[in-house]
């Protein structure tokens, strides 16, 4: 993974030096509170409804043992003794003191990690495919891409003042795992007719109050000129996005007034002038960052995982859990191992101290100390022994992190909600939380299959409840939590937005509602249809008959 | 329907500067000088508007004057068997913890929302 140089250990040493002395000034009263928010909001520190959060930065969600480590001492030391893992690979602290940050900030510097640029208008954290570098069939690792587009965006002088907030993903692989068409740009890597790798560029995705899939306005796009056309597309967003109304400022919406042909059009005209400047990316330097990601030294294994096989026949929980939570590597003998946080009746994405060191550890002795975060909340330890799989899912057991649920109806993606979330208007958390225990059941999770439920406490959408297979909405009505639902949302390569079904419910209401979606197409699928896929085939009105009753 | 509308009460609630945790402000009829106390019941409930304002007023001139507190405003409680009770439930929570990991913080004591 990359590491450090002077460069970028000065630049963040330098940012936590400058914000401990601006903490100073505030609590000395020499700040007031309109003066230091903008100052503490650059630096990932926001104040929640009961406390500050602190929002650390993951990039393209590569982690290692060292620095989950730092995280669960700093959820010890300096917090409740838990972390929260969100949609975009970060690492929100629900109680850091602000008299305290400086210091956290310190601890994460000394381990290569920051908060810098996880708020404000700016081009936040670069994410992208949890299975990088070691997924089947990818064109590229895409965290060398992410990389790039890290060093190219931190403090950028031209983009530090965007209209709005800018996201931006990557993915190497064609199966979509880290949502990029709802990103500002989603970048897919692509092969062109002569077999060159490059970029699909996609524009202009988003979800919040006004949720839009994202516009290709090049299908290829050669490795040497991304920086130069993503400079472009910030260019003319930065002088035609709308800083009039903070509802409309998002690229998505530029996109549309634009219209995505005219978008193209200026992007395309602007990256003329550019294309050749000092921003076309030099084959020495793409391959000084390539180094950084060159795979670890995977041994020469056999095909065949005896152990693993055996413990398959004759253990039923831990079939399941490869069935689920393992996928296929790219080397022979290897294979990814998803660690799930969505245990039953638990907050999704919540990690403890002792669960964060717990799984640092098994990095260390089952995946060359390399972990990743997953934009569902999940954790990935990407190279294991395929036979060495029974040991890891004992140790993970022991520890609570053995869920055997990836993308089956309890892997829900939840925002805080009005749990911790100032912005919120009703709880997200405990929805979940409800709906894992109606659908404990193991038979009944398997006969479900993949459903993805995504639910968000407010507009703004981080539970992504818009591309949920079922989406769920909070909201205030008349001073009562109330909840909208949606269906048929999908948030991968066949991305769409969902429908509301109709009337909104109360929160005793909502899980009830879940199930009788559920049972819908549990009675009206054909042998081996998804939910996704049956929803496309028969539609809303069967669902809405059976929630609401006849017409 | 038609009757009269009572003044509801009304505290102070802000977060501290220091740490951020919801406080709640203390402070006689006619004082000039307040204090944040970190519980509900601590805090001093205004029953009709003019108090209110009054406390607000210490409230904010506080926050700018000595920057221990950010964002006070003015939230309605009712008063319990249990003791009081903000009438929101945005405020219910805030005053209460998150209704979640009650095994830990303020949340971890009786409750309800």
């Amino acid at each position: 993974m990359y590491h450090y140089d002077e460069y970028d250990h000065a630049l963040v040493q330098d940012r936590v030096a400058q914000f401990r002395r601006q903490v100073e000034r505030r609590l000395a009263g020499e700040l007031t509170e309109d003066q230091f928010r903008p100052l503490r909001l650059m630096n990932g520190l926001y104040l929640q409804l009961h406390a500050y959060m602190l929002r650390i930065a993951i990039p393209y969600g590569t982690l290692d043992a060292r620095q989950m480590r730092k995280l669960a001492y700093i959820a010890r030391r300096y917090d409740k003794g838990y972390g929260h893992f969100t949609t975009r690979h970060n690492m929100q602290f629900n109680w850091p003191k602000l008299e305290e940050t400086p210091d956290i900030l310190a601890e994460l510097a000394s381990v290569e990690m920051h908060a810098i640029q996880t708020s404000g208008n700016c081009i936040r954290n670069v994410t992208s495919d949890q299975y990088a570098g070691a997924a089947e069939g990818e064109i590229e690792d895409p965290r060398i891409w992410c990389e790039i587009i890290r060093q190219w965006s931190t403090l950028h002088p031209e983009f530090s003042f965007l209209p709005r907030k800018f996201k931006i993903a990557v993915t190497g692989s064609e199966a979509d795992r880290a949502a990029v068409k709802v990103h500002d740009i989603g970048l897919i890597m692509r092969r062109d007719g002569a077999g060159q790798a490059g970029f699909e560029v996609i524009v202009g995705g988003g979800l919040g109050r006004t949720p839009f899939i994202g516009k290709t306005i090049r299908p290829f796009l050669p490795k040497e000129d991304l920086l130069s056309y993503l400079e472009a597309i910030l260019r003319v967003y930065n002088q035609l996005g709308r800083r009039d109304n903070k509802f409309k400022a998002r690229i998505k919406v530029t996109v549309h007034e634009t219209g995505a042909e005219e978008f193209t059009r200026l992007v395309e005209a602007e990256w003329l002038q550019i294309k050749d400047s000092a921003l076309k990316l030099p084959k020495q330097e793409v391959d000084r960052i390539a180094r950084h990601f060159e795979p670890p030294a995977f041994r020469v294994l056999s095909k065949t995982a005896p152990a693993t096989e055996a413990r398959i026949a004759r253990d039923r929980d831990f079939a399941a859990w490869v069935r689920h939570n393992v996928a296929a590597h790219k080397v022979s003998g290897y294979a990814i191992a998803n660690i799930s946080l969505k245990p039953i009746g638990k907050p999704p994405g919540d990690a403890t101290a002792e669960q964060m060191d717990v799984v640092a550890d098994l990095a260390d002795a089952f995946s060359f100390g390399e972990i990743r975060v997953t934009h569902a909340q999940n954790l990935v330890l990407p190279h294991v022994e395929r036979d060495r799989l029974p040991e890891l899912y004992d140790r993970l057991a022991a520890a609570g992190l053995a869920a055997s649920n990836i993308g089956l109806i309890s892997d829900i993606i939840a925002c805080p909600g009005l749990d911790y979330c100032s912005l919120a208007n009703a709880r997200s958390i405990p929805i979940a939380e409800r709906i894992t225990e109606r659908f404990a059941d193991r038979d009944r999770l398997e006969l479900i299959g993949e459903m993805q439920i995504k639910s968000s406490g407010c507009i703004n959408a981080c539970g992504h409840h818009h591309v949920g297979h079922i989406g769920i909405l909070g909201v205030d009505r008349k001073g009562e939590e109330h909840y909208q639902v949606q269906i048929g949302g999908s948030a991968s390569e066949d991305a769409a937005l969902g429908r509301i079904l109709g009337r909104g419910f109360s929160a005793d209401e909502v899980v009830d509602v879940v199930e009788k979606i559920v049972d819908t197409y549990l009675a009206h699928r054909n042998a081996g249809e998804t939910f996704i896929e049956t929803y496309r085939r028969i539609g809303q009105d069967p669902f809405k008959e059976r929630v609401y009753g006849a017409a | 329907m038609g009757e009269e509308v009572e003044d509801m009460d009304q505290v102070v609630i802000a977060n501290r500067l220091s740490d951020g945790l919801v406080v709640f402000l203390a402070a006689a009829p006619g004082s000039l000088q307040g204090e944040w106390k970190l519980r509900l019941e601590q805090a001093s409930v205004a029953s009709d508007d003019a108090r209110a304002q009054e406390l607000l007023a210490l409230g904010v001139a506080a926050a700018r004057q000595e920057q221990k507190v950010i964002e006070p405003y003015l939230i309605e409680v009712e008063r319990t068997a249990e003791g009081l009770r903000p009438t929101l439930y945005r405020e219910r929570i805030r005053c209460q913890g998150p209704t979640v990991r009650t095994d830990l913080g303020k949340q971890a004591e009786a409750r309800e929302v």
